[in-house]
Formats: structure tokens, C-alpha cells, sequence
């Protein structure tokens, strides 16, 4: 080193004399404020290096990715790697993982697919990933439903628990924006009588427990406005997304409050279509899924919690 | 070169243009590609703005905060794509301002939520969550029953049209008309807000009660509108990923 003593820091501008501190041996700026004196500490050599090895990688990383903006483009890169490019192309990766399965599922054929356990036991935990991600919100993670969202693990039906059934209604939705969505409208009978409409809330409450005069007048009113979807005496099973009325099923509640609301305002409820979201594949597999929710009726499916 | 940093910190006009330059270059990388934003960004031909109700929706979605734990950005990762759907598109939150990518997710992202749940699953979950998700921690949001407060529609959206958002004299001077139409499905205005906006938007009552104009009707058009605007996304990806 052959720097002049003199303009180091802390020397005697004319002596090139340095103070040096005698406690750590270093020395001094020549900064003086009352008698306190400021350490000239050397900069770590480690963090000299360590901001030299950044510089060094940011060069190489110019060359190697995009980097530096050009007005209406950018410097590509050596390496030319462009995010959504990858993206795609390990979306392709995962995509070919699953071929193996997934692809056996294009073809509906849901009785030669469920008699094959091992295909079962790679798809089913598969569908119930697409089922938490998908339906749960509405359907409750175990298929339990909730007031408006039909129950999925029990063995009653609106639309059919075959899972060819269940896969059309994945496909198309119920009053759904899809072209060939399942219609079901429950209209509203707001031009009733205020009488007439408490007769035949009771009336369609009674009927779960199979009380309900078959002689009073609300069973007229039921058998002339009513019957035509939800089936003589209120069985159902029209297919026509119109509910029994006997059994021990609900959706919006059948007390006689509730069926007031339903009775002056309609139900229109919508279950989107997924053939926009979902592949085919993955619909029939999510079809098969929920037909053995009620299969194992009451139990809750293995991996899902209420 | 420590020589020179050594002599520049002892000439304080000089390590104040030092700075300056510096500090430049890490601007003109951020700023420059904005300065050509018009031409980069392309905005697709099927490309709709907001529907009046919707940008109230908008609004309240902004007041309420959602997007500090919800994002609305589809990140260009196989994962999201796997889950979410194509990643979004620089297009798609062209005509928004300000933008709601956000970078936080405490819920899920809510780019490509529209037509996703129906009207009744968002008006029951925005009431409370836990009557639909028994494990969601979202805030319950129950006041969003009252009143609509449309006092301002036009303005909002003479502002975004004086930002570059397509809204024309029609579609500013019928906004509040518009926005009480989407959500009564059968009065006389919705042949208006369908010709202004387009065949494709959500005319509903979106609380259920076509009779009030209420911030629920607005936030839940809103979040159905999400990633409807275009189908620009869905056609590249598929282009791409067939």
C-alpha cells in the first residue's frame, strides 16, 4: 500500500500522524465532538464480499433472463424462459400425471369403473379434492348441505343419485345460465288467499308425518296447484327437481312458517354448471363420488369432516 | 472504485447527483414500460367495463376491504392454473382503477369466482360465512342489507370515463336507471342495461328481493362479474393447454 499517510482518515493533515484507540487498536475518523471520538472501523470484509458476489449475479442474470425494459419489448434473455410458457407447460406435466386415470373416466361406463379398486383408490381421493374445492361451499364438506343446498350423503334425489344422472347435473347446472340447464321452478302462489295459503302451509307441513287431512279442503287446493309437479299425495320422484313432500328430506324447511315464505315467493334454486370449469373426466369421476357418498348412507366419506 | 465512493461522500453536491443517478435507473425500469402501456396491453374485442351496479359493488367490496385478504390476480403458476383457471391477464384489470390484484391471500382468489356459487350461496355466506363454511374465518358482513347509496353512480362513472374507460354519454346519463334494472330481472329497464353492456351480464335479484336496491344486490353482482368480463383468458389458455 502505498497510500499517502496523510490523507488517511483521522491523520494529522500535515504529519500523517494517526490517533489509534488503545482499547481496540483501531483508528480514529478525526471526527471530534466534545472529547468523544468515532472509531474508524473497517467494513466487514464478509459483507464487501457478499455485495460483490450480488453485483456479480445481477450481470449474469441480465444476460441469462428478461431483464432490462425496451419501450414496447424487453431484453429476452439467453435462456429465452418465459413464466407463463412454464406455466403452462407444467400445468401439461400434471395433466399427463393424471392421464393414466383421469382419461379412463371420459367413457361413463361408472360400473365397469367402480368394480375397478385400484382405479378407486387413485380417484377417489382425487375427487374428493376437486369435491372440497368445488362443491363443499354449498354442499357442505361431507355432503351435509345447509338450508337451501341440498343434503348430498343421504339416498333422496331431486334429479336422480345414479351417477349418470349426477354427472348431467355437474354438467348443465339446475336454472342455470347453460343452455340446456334442468329447469325447476317452484312458483310463487302469492295470488292465493291469506286463508287458503296458512290451509295448505299446514297442510304440506302435516304431511311428513303423514297427519294431513286427505278430506279438508287444502288437500283440494294441493291436488289442483300442486300435485302436477310434487306428484299425487306429495311423493315426488317426477325427476322434475320438484321434491317429495313426505319423506324425511328438506331443503328450505318444511315447517309451516317456511313453507309460507316458499309458498308467497317461489324457490328458484340455481346450482351452477361446471362443464366450463371441469373437464368431462373429472366430472364423471366427481359424479361417481357423490353417488357413493349415499352409498356409505350416514357415514361420513373417509377424509371429510362435517 | 471504494477510492472513488470515499471522495464522492466528501463532496455532498456530488453524492446528492450520485443518488440521483442511482436512484434513476431503478425508476426508469419500474416507469418506462408504462409510458407504453397502450400499445403492450391489448384490450380484447369482447371486452366489457363494469355494469353500474357492479361498480357499486365494486365500491363496497373496496369499503369493506375484501381485498386485504383476497386477491384478484390468477398468479401464472401450474398450481393456480390447476385450481383457479387461467392466470389472469393485464386486459382484464385494464378499465379498473385502482387495480385489485393484491398480493395477500388470506382467503382464496376471487378472479375467476364469478358463476362459480349462486346468488343464494353468496348472500347467505356474506351474512355469515359460518352458516355455509362451519370452518371459515371470514368477517360476517350483515349490514350489507340496507339501502344501496347510489348518490354518486354518475359521477363514478364519469371519473372512469375520464380515465379511459369506455363508458359513453348513454351509459353515464342511465347509470342509476342501469343499476336499479340489473337487479329487478322483470321491470322495463333491463332491454336497456343488456343493450349498453351486453347480452352476457347478470340480471338478477341478486339478494333475492327485486323490490330494494340494496349493497348486497351490488356486491354480489359484482363478485358474479369476476373474470366475466372477457373470455380472453379462457381462449388462451386453451389455445395453449389444449
Amino acid at each position: 500500500m502505498s497510500t499517502d499517510p496523510k490523507t488517511l482518515p483521522g491523520a494529522d493533515p500535515h504529519t500523517g500522524n494517526r490517533e489509534i484507540d488503545p482499547v481496540t487498536g483501531y483508528d480514529t475518523t478525526g471526527h471530534d465532538w466534545g472529547g468523544i471520538k468515532e472509531l474508524n472501523t473497517p467494513f466487514p470484509k464478509v459483507a464487501l464480499a457478499a455485495l460483490a458476489l450480488t453485483v456479480i449475479y445481477s450481470v449474469i442474470a441480465w444476460i441469462l433472463l428478461p431483464a432490462w425494459p425496451l419501450g414496447r419489448d424487453y431484453t429476452r434473455g439467453v435462456l429465452g424462459l418465459d413464466q407463463q410458457a412454464m406455466a403452462e407447460a407444467r400445468l401439461r406435466n400434471l395433466t399427463d400425471l393424471r392421464a393414466g386415470w383421469l382419461n379412463r373416466f371420459e367413457d361413463p361406463d361408472f360400473a365397469a369403473l367402480s368394480d375397478d379398486p385400484a382405479l378407486m383408490a387413485l380417484a377417489m381421493p382425487a375427487a374428493d379434492r376437486l369435491f372440497q374445492d368445488n362443491c363443499s361451499a354449498c354442499h357442505g364438506r361431507a355432503g351435509g348441505g345447509g338450508p337451501g343446498f341440498p343434503v348430498l350423503h343421504d339416498t333422496y334425489w331431486l334429479w336422480g343419485g345414479a351417477p349418470q344422472d349426477i354427472a348431467l347435473t355437474l354438467q348443465v347446472g339446475i336454472n342455470a345460465d347453460h343452455p340446456e340447464t334442468r329447469w325447476a321452478q317452484m312458483p310463487a302462489f302469492d295470488w292465493m288467499a291469506d286463508e287458503e295459503l296458512s290451509e295448505v302451509s299446514d297442510y304440506v307441513a302435516a304431511m311428513r308425518s303423514g297427519e294431513a287431512d286427505p278430506d279438508g279442503a287444502a288437500a283440494t287446493l294441493f291436488a289442483e296447484n300442486c300435485a302436477a309437479c310434487h306428484g299425487e299425495g306429495g311423493v315426488g320422484g317426477l325427476m322434475n327437481g320438484a321434491p317429495s313432500l313426505v319423506d324425511d328430506a328438506v331443503i328450505y324447511g318444511q315447517d309451516a312458517d317456511t313453507v309460507m315464505t316458499t309458498l308467497l315467493n317461489g324457490r328458484q334454486g340455481l346450482m351452477p354448471y361446471w362443464s366450463d370449469r371441469l373437464s368431462d373426466a373429472e366430472i364423471n369421476a366427481l359424479a361417481l363420488y357423490v353417488a357413493r357418498m349415499s352409498d356409505a348412507a350416514g357415514s361420513t366419506p373417509s377424509g371429510a369432516t362435517e | 472504485m471504494l477510492k472513488l465512493h470515499y471522495n464522492l461522500e466528501k463532496l455532498s453536491m456530488g453524492l446528492v447527483g450520485a443518488i440521483i443517478v442511482v436512484a434513476s435507473v431503478g425508476g426508469i425500469i419500474e416507469i418506462a414500460p408504462l409510458f407504453t402501456i397502450e400499445e403492450t396491453v391489448e384490450i380484447p374485442d369482447d371486452m366489457r367495463p363494469h355494469t353500474p351496479l357492479e361498480l357499486a359493488g365494486r365500491e363496497i367490496y373496496i369499503r369493506e376491504g375484501c381485498y386485504a385478504c383476497h386477491s384478484q390476480m390468477v398468479r401464472s403458476l401450474a398450481d393456480e392454473l390447476d385450481r383457479y383457471g387461467p392466470y389472469s391477464l393485464a386486459a382484464e384489470s385494464a378499465w379498473d382503477h385502482p387495480m385489485l390484484w393484491g398480493s395477500k391471500r388470506t382467503g382464496p382468489d376471487l378472479a375467476r369466482v364469478g358463476g362459480k356459487y349462486s346468488d343464494d350461496w353468496h348472500v347467505a355466506h356474506l351474512i355469515d360465512p359460518r352458516s355455509v363454511i362451519p370452518v371459515s374465518i371470514m368477517p360476517a358482513y350483515p349490514w350489507l342489507t340496507r339501502d344501496l347509496d347510489t348518490g354518486l353512480i354518475e359521477d363514478k362513472l364519469t371519473t372512469l370515463a375520464r380515465l379511459g374507460v369506455p363508458y359513453d354519454d348513454a351509459m353515464i346519463e342511465n347509470a342509476l336507471a342501469d343499476a336499479r334494472a340489473q337487479s329487478q330481472p322483470d321491470s322495463d329497464g333491463t332491454e336497456g342495461v343488456r343493450d349498453r353492456y351486453g347480452d352476457d351480464i347478470a340480471v338478477r335479484a341478486f339478494d333475492g328481493d327485486p323490490l330494494r336496491l340494496t349493497e348486497m344486490d351490488a356486491l354480489v353482482a359484482y363478485l358474479q362479474s369476476l373474470g366475466t368480463l372477457t373470455d380472453a383468458a379462457q381462449e388462451m389458455l386453451t389455445e395453449d393447454v389444449p
